[in-house]
């Protein structure tokens, strides 16, 4: 049914419709109208079968989601930036024992400074974690990856995170096509665990594992996850079938087959690059763009075939790992290594920065002319940055940077 | 003594060790059931006369008694779940999880909520850690499942510091003790002296069904607390003090004598406590200076001389307050049959 409907709204109802069991709650901007929402719904009854926990921290959370896995009930959480940090010690955890909770990711910065709108920085935190990694470009992707996820999630035994954009899709209302209660019976199964603690069967959960298998099992959690590759097409055709709709998978190419320039991002920015790409192409320049929809595992195959024709790459990231550069442009140039085709890093968006059509527009005609350098930084304030490195310079005591920036910049707005 | 199915004690030995064989078959241990759990079965690898592998087996064997076997039980990091669990050998005969160091009690409450969902009302859940995750890292996680008052009881183990990763203080480690973060050095050796954190009371103040305390010097009265708890819902705690000869410096021999010194000295106060009020103390019944407790410990050995007498009084004395302080708050100098 097509609805008007706030993303969250829009997550939480799929998510009570995939019958979780177990709901653990801790507020961090910008997930908590998620769980505001499911919290209400369990507690008027319309998400049967549920327990609504209130925990007292993210690692509790993310803990009580272990429990409840373990002991085989359908656990799910959302959390976001600082929370995913808090609780990373058990996120690693749940992807170790091989439990399969599902957790709604509200991508947002992670501080200092502080700042609660949205980037990838704390998505990128927990890539090598052992979660499923899927990136939401729309509401009504984040609505149908979350029924995926957790399809996939107890298929395998590995925990899924849906990463859906704080704000930008979490707080916007825009129109989505909500499943039927039916529709998602047949699509997510009643959970049939691998393991489970029980009386009558007891196993120990959780043992130490010393030099003699630890690689094993680490190993087999690597084969656990590129079986992913695999069931992530499958469920996402049976979704298209149910759903009536095109299936959302591991990536999104789009007008890449003739494309000299091609683009590469994850989540709600790929709006944007797709509205710059179909302006370009009518002033002749030809690009593309590859959205990538499932960032762990990553699909290496699919990507290179994907960016076989291009002549340039252009990787458009919300974070980069500092004292390097690009993180999705590595496993880009990873997927092509051999292949002397150039890959530009854009870093964009950060902490919650508009990403402008007009200033991607130019970036990708600088990609297009061979004039863009490896990275930039999309709409960098330089006079801002060269100010403080001035001050770095000429006082040892130069004080915080943070604020000295702030400071600079309400001077130049005429706010001080 | 806590449980209403012995109201009197008998004692055969001069040890004050409760006599099994005078006691009516249906009072007897779980533990001296042939057809005991064997929760925490032989093969482990503790060390010789571990305190928290004796306790553990106890309380998880009347918990298994109590609840008929329907259990399950959630594990801290630490000691406990490293010496039963080593790959690929468990010592553990019952559904056992071990996820992390600090959240024990939020993956208990998992558990007990999954099975509540699925409608499993019949499973019980216990959760245990050593005094590291349930006074320090665990703490959090703990004081939140005692607010929420989820169907848990928690297990403390506390062997008064971090001894699997080679005896450091924790939050329980008592004042003056050697730890190896705790040095015998300087003018005040080892640990300084505060008001630690008392565990059992914290519980308390969150008004929870049921504390207890008790010690493996006597282990009737430690299953009998274990059923109590088993026979509350909600949020429970127990703390057992559980000596470690490793981390005090004691005889492996000692274990036993040295957790009755702990309740006879008064140091470690035995008692229950129900929705935050004191319902019944362990009386001493032969009180005991607290030089008693210290002597046998090398922990506590540069409070001595080479003859054993005592070379720190003004430490000693604080000791003994702490002592004469716990005698005086739980009534503990009370006569038997009182």
């Amino acid at each position: 049914m097509q609805r008007q409907i706030e993303g969250s709204q829009a997550i939480a109802q799929t998510v009570a419709m995939c019958r979780p069991q177990v709901v653990c709650a801790y507020p961090i901007s910008p997930q908590t109208h998620i769980i505001e929402e499911l919290g209400a719904m369990v507690k008027k009854g319309e998400l049967a079968d549920c327990e609504y926990i209130n925990v007292d921290s993210e690692m509790a959370a993310m803990s009580v989601a272990i429990g409840a896995s373990a002991v085989g009930a359908r656990a799910f959480t959302a959390t976001a930036s600082q929370g995913l940090l808090y609780m990373i010690e058990a996120v690693y955890n749940a992807a170790g024992l091989g439990l399969p909770v599902v957790m709604t990711l509200a991508n947002r910065a992670i501080g200092a400074p502080i700042n609660i709108w949205n980037d990838h920085t704390d998505a990128m935190a927990v890539r090598d974690a052992g979660w499923v990694q899927l990136f939401a470009e729309t509401n009504q992707e984040a609505v149908d990856l979350h029924i995926l996820a957790f399809a996939l999630a107890e298929e395998l035994s590995v925990p899924v995170m849906v990463c859906v954009d704080g704000f930008i899709l979490t707080h916007s209302i825009e129109r989505v096509d909500m499943p039927e209660q039916e529709q998602v019976d047949r699509l997510v199964p009643p959970f049939e665990p691998r393991q489970m603690l029980d009386p009558d069967d007891p196993v120990s959960i959780g043992a130490m594992v010393g030099p003699e298998a630890f690689t094993e099992v680490r190993y087999l959690a690597q084969v656990r996850m590129h079986r992913a590759l695999d069931v992530i097409p499958e469920l996402a055709g049976r979704n298209a079938e149910v759903l009536g709709r095109p299936a959302t998978g591991l990536l999104h190419p789009y007008r890449t087959a003739d494309a000299d320039v091609v683009v590469v991002a994850m989540g709600s920015v790929l709006g944007t690059i797709k509205d710059v790409a179909d302006d370009l192409r009518e002033s002749g320049i030809r690009v593309g763009v590859l959205g990538i929809s499932c960032f762990r595992p990553f699909p290496v195959e699919q990507v290179r075939e994907a960016l076989a024709g291009a002549k340039t790459i252009v990787v458009v990231e919300k974070a980069f790992s500092i004292g390097y550069g690009g993180i999705l442009s590595t496993d880009i140039a990873m997927a092509l290594s051999g292949q002397t085709v150039p890959i530009h890093t854009i870093v964009a968006g950060l902490g919650g920065r508009p990403v402008w059509a007009a200033s991607l527009r130019k970036l990708f005609v600088d990609a297009h002319e061979g004039r863009l350098a490896e990275t930039v930084f999309c709409d960098l304030n330089t006079g801002l940055v060269e100010a403080e490195l001035e001050r770095m310079a000429i006082s040892r005591r130069s004080g915080p940077p943070a604020e000295n920036v702030l400071r600079d910049l309400a001077g130049k707005s005429g706010l001080n | 003594m806590a449980s209403e199915r012995t109201p009197v004690r008998f004692y055969q030995v001069g040890s004050f060790a409760v006599g099994n064989r005078l006691v009516a078959l249906e009072q007897r241990s779980a533990q001296s059931d042939p057809e005991r759990a064997n929760s925490l079965t032989s093969g482990h690898r503790a060390c010789a006369g571990c305190g928290e592998a004796l306790g553990a087996r106890y309380a998880l064997d009347a918990a298994m008694r109590a609840t008929e076997g329907r259990l399950v039980a959630v594990n801290a990091t630490g000691c406990l779940e490293v010496f039963s669990t080593p790959y690929p050998e468990t010592s553990w005969r019952i559904a056992w999880l071990h996820s992390l160091f600090a959240n024990a009690s939020s993956v208990a409450t998992g558990v007990a909520a999954g099975l509540r969902a699925k409608g499993r009302s019949d499973v019980r859940v216990v959760a245990q850690g050593g005094d590291g995750g349930t006074a320090d890292i665990g703490f959090g996680s703990l004081s939140g499942m005692f607010e929420r008052n989820d169907d848990v009881l928690f297990i403390c183990y506390d062997n008064e510091g971090y001894m699997n990763t080679g005896v450091q203080r924790s939050g329980t480690t008592p004042g003056a003790a050697r730890t190896a973060t705790t040095q015998v050095v300087g003018p005040h050796p080892g640990n300084v002296f505060g008001q630690g954190k008392d565990m059992p009371r914290i519980a308390m103040a969150h008004e929870i069904p049921y504390v207890a305390t008790a010690t493996v010097a006597d282990l009737f009265d430690l299953e009998s607390k274990v059923e109590r708890a088993m026979a509350h819902h909600g949020a429970r705690y127990l703390h057992i003090l559980v000596p470690c000869p490793l981390g005090w410096g004691a005889l492996s021999s000692d274990t036993i004598r040295l957790a009755r010194l702990a309740h006879e000295t008064g140091i470690f106060p035995v008692f229950e406590a129900e929705h935050g009020e004191v319902t019944s103390s362990l009386a001493i019944r032969r009180r005991t200076p607290v030089e008693e407790y210290l002597r046998p410990q090398r922990r506590f050995a540069h409070l001595f001389d080479k003859h054993g007498e005592v070379s720190a009084p003004e430490v000693v004395a604080k000791l003994q307050a702490l002592c004469d302080r716990n005698i005086e708050r739980y009534g503990l100098s009370k006569e038997e049959g009182q």
